[in-house]
């Protein structure tokens, strides 16, 4: 009985499947209702993001939530968004790109290099580097905001996009990722067979390694970039002037304009706003994401 | 008054910034203070503004148009708990100080007390001592100091939808137990309406005990002593909304959300208690209610007796360490008790000034959002019937944020208020010791 049940498993002309393969998936009705509900959990916001920045104020407050309003004012929306307050929101919206291109840019450099040098390289003290990024990686950027605040303070660096972009450079995650990815996708003979051929470190680095590291590079940008795209305590704490201020921090002083004597409610120019400010992301996101999914598998199998 | 020559100008004004000795000497040359900040003007210079209040750019300019020497940076770091995390992130790091500060009245005391505020008196504040309404004025005292001018007042008033009231036939209140009939009332004509919307909210209900006579805290220079559990008008705030929230009479909205503004111009949130500068508000983000809504004395405890208390507003301030404090000190003066107040006036913010809470031009404003009704009349008398004796936390911004979590329980049914403000009790109890301060 045992022996004909594990005949059939192991043969492969059975028709019976109890597990489904790769080439033939089976249907789960389970998994397939749990991943809908998922899909529709995390695409109602922006569903109810996208109709409601095409609806007017007052439509806004009148108008069910998950419909469009009377009107489709989308465009006038945007319109507005970007002219409001002398236009404003463009020159946040310039701040985000230049803290993100020029932070989460050089956080991915500055894992790749580490990552590289810790994953190939021996030399003393590795393990208590080892020690301190794990540690580091525990540690949340939010507890570390006051204490950074006050260090760049007495640097005279506040409310300057420095205070923003030097702790943005910082990414122990991504350099953690970097090491294991880079231990496994980077084979050690393909380097010594580069030396034996008389290349130097920075060179082995530059036209062997680093292409096949652009995987993991992708990904780390990717994590870095949506890091600094939404990081808010950071430049709450650092900044004073509007005219620093990423895209975050601008919304939710529109936002906040409503809660004050005097103030007007722009809730419209808030949503069309967010709807915006999330598009880069998104297309970002689209472009970057086969890489992402190549980097995710690459040296998971030895070839 | 002596020619005061450059050269004394320039020790004078070196002196100036290291601060109270200055005082001693700028007495001896017969300027006093006054001389100081005039001496300043014409200097000219620049300082900067963290302030929130929209009304304060068209003063700024005005300013800036006066003294052409003067530049004024005003910078919106936030609103209200934003703006404090700013400000005492600046404190503590020893730089990046404004030269001045929008500060609300209930946050005050927690700078005096870290001695981080300027005492205006050294440029003579007191010169002012009747000029503002009573609330206001107490507010900016901290001992024998001024430490910030009022920049606007927010007297309580009801804010009622007449159309609602008028649809159901049912009378505006005038006392508080009739407000809870009329909260049945209103609720059972129609499931939809609420008299009014509340998830909690910390202003709101030290505005409420404070217009029931209460003191739940007295404070008396680091001594603070709780009675929320005993106060007369604790327990009237958690009576009344106790018996609203069993009733579900109150809607959960909470405040300043799009939903509350929705609920404000189509008539489900009926009535609003709440400050005199909430006007502007409603004309800004309530368009659709034009018309509809009036103002009306504040409902009160007992009959014939009219109280009533205050319920934000703001001050203006200089932080002890700033760099420029004669500038900025002219620039509070300017903004506070001079040609700013009719500025910020004219873009709809609520005066301070007892002259213009009693000028003509003032009380006989129509107001077409309210119907053509001389609103501000309601709101001046309401000013001047404000409770005396009321005073803040010196950790209110702490015990604000912590409102939610102990009384703000009961607005979800969790507890009940006697309980929740039992709860709040003694976490303040708990933090005040922390602090240093001595709790009885």
């Amino acid at each position: 009985m045992t022996t004909t049940r594990l005949l059939t498993v192991s043969s492969a002309t059975t028709r019976r499947r109890p597990y489904g393969t790769v080439d033939k998936p089976r249907r789960s009705i389970l998994l397939t209702v749990l991943t809908g509900i998922a899909l529709v959990y995390s695409l109602i916001p922006l569903i109810w993001l996208f109709i409601n920045a095409s609806k007017t104020q007052s439509d806004l407050f009148s108008t069910f939530g998950l419909w469009f309003g009377g009107e489709f004012a989308l465009f006038d929306n945007i319109g507005r968004a970007l002219t409001y307050d002398d236009g404003i929101f463009l020159r946040w919206f310039g701040n985000t790109l230049l803290y993100v291109v020029v932070g989460a840019g050089g956080a991915t450099l500055l894992a790749v290099l580490g990552g590289y040098a810790l994953a190939k390289y021996d030399f003393p003290g590795k393990r208590a580097v080892f020690a301190v990024i794990i540690g580091a990686v525990a540690v949340p950027g939010t507890a570390l905001a006051v204490p950074t605040f006050l260090m760049f303070s007495s640097m005279g660096l506040t409310d300057t996009p420095w205070s923003v972009i030097i702790p943005s450079l910082i990414s122990p995650f991504g350099l953690y990722l970097m090491w294991t990815f880079a231990s496994e996708a980077v084979p050690t003979e393909l380097m010594e067979a580069a030396r034996i051929d008389g290349a130097s470190e920075l060179r082995i680095f530059g036209q062997v390694a680093l292409r096949l590291l652009a995987p993991g590079f992708v990904t780390v940008l990717l994590f870095t970039m949506v890091a600094t795209w939404n990081n808010y305590f950071l430049p709450l704490i650092m900044l004073r002037d509007p005219d620093w201020y990423p895209l975050i921090i601008g919304l939710n002083q529109w936002n906040a304009q409503a809660a004050t004597a005097g103030g007007t409610a722009i809730f419209d120019l808030v949503l069309t706003g967010s709807l915006l400010t999330i598009v880069p992301l998104i297309i970002a996101f689209l472009f970057l994401q086969r890489y992402w999914q190549s980097g995710l598998a690459a040296g998971s199998v030895k070839e | 008054m002596t020619r005061i020559t450059p050269r004394t100008r320039r020790v004078l004004i070196g002196t100036a910034v290291t601060g109270v000795a200055t005082l001693a000497l700028a007495g001896c040359t017969g300027g006093g203070g006054e001389a100081d900040t005039d001496q300043a003007l014409e200097e000219g210079g620049t300082i900067t503004v963290w302030a929130w209040e929209p009304t304060l750019e068209q003063v700024v300019e005005d300013f800036q148009a006066d003294n052409p020497g003067v530049t004024v940076e005003l910078v919106n770091v936030g609103t209200g708990i934003d703006s404090y995390t700013a400000l005492s992130n600046a404190i503590t790091a020893g730089n990046g100080l404004p030269d001045v500060a929008q500060v609300e009245y209930y946050a005050l005391p927690q700078y005096a007390l870290q001695d981080a505020l300027q005492d205006l008196t050294e440029y003579g504040a007191d010169e002012y001592e009747g000029t503002y309404a009573p609330g206001p004025w107490s507010s900016v005292q901290s001992g024998d100091q001024i430490i910030g001018l009022p920049m606007d007042s927010g007297p309580m008033a009801l804010f009622y939808n007449k159309d609602v009231f008028d649809e159901y036939g049912i009378e505006v209140p005038t006392t508080w137990d009739e407000y809870l009939q009329a909260a049945r009332d209103l609720h059972a004509a129609n499931p939809d309406v609420y008299i009014t919307n509340d998830s909690g909210d910390a202003g709101m209900a030290a505005s409420i005990m404070w217009q029931a006579g209460g003191t739940p805290w007295t404070v008396e220079d680091t001594t603070v002593s709780f009675d929320l559990e005993g106060d007369e008008g604790a327990q009237r705030y958690a009576e009344v909304w106790q018996t609203m929230l069993d009733e579900d009479l109150v809607s959960p909205i909470s405040g300043w959300s799009d939903e509350w503004f929705a609920g404000l111009a189509d008539g489900t949130i009926a009535t609003l208690p709440i400050g005199a500068w909430m006007p502007a508000n409603l004309e800004g983000s309530a368009p659709d209610g034009a018309g509809a809504w009036r103002v009306a004395e504040m409902p009160q405890w007992e009959e014939g007796v009219a109280t009533s208390s205050e319920n934000g507003g703001s001050s203006l301030a200089i932080p002890q360490d700033a760099e420029n404090k004669e500038l900025a000190y002219e620039f509070i003066e300017y903004a506070n008790a001079g040609d700013g107040v009719q500025t910020r006036l004219d873009g709809g913010a609520f005066p301070a000034t007892v002259a213009d809470l009693e000028s003509e031009e003032f009380l006989s404003e129509e107001f077409d959002y309210f119907g053509g009704q001389k609103a501000n009349e309601v709101f001046a008398a309401s000013s001047a019937a404000v409770v005396e004796g009321w005073q803040y936390l010196p950790f209110q911004v702490y015990a604000n944020t912590v409102f939610s979590d102990s009384v703000g329980q009961a607005f979800l049914g969790q507890t009940t208020i006697a309980d929740g403000l039992a709860d709040w009790q003694s976490t303040l109890e708990d933090y005040g010791t922390e602090q240093g301060f001595t709790i009885e």
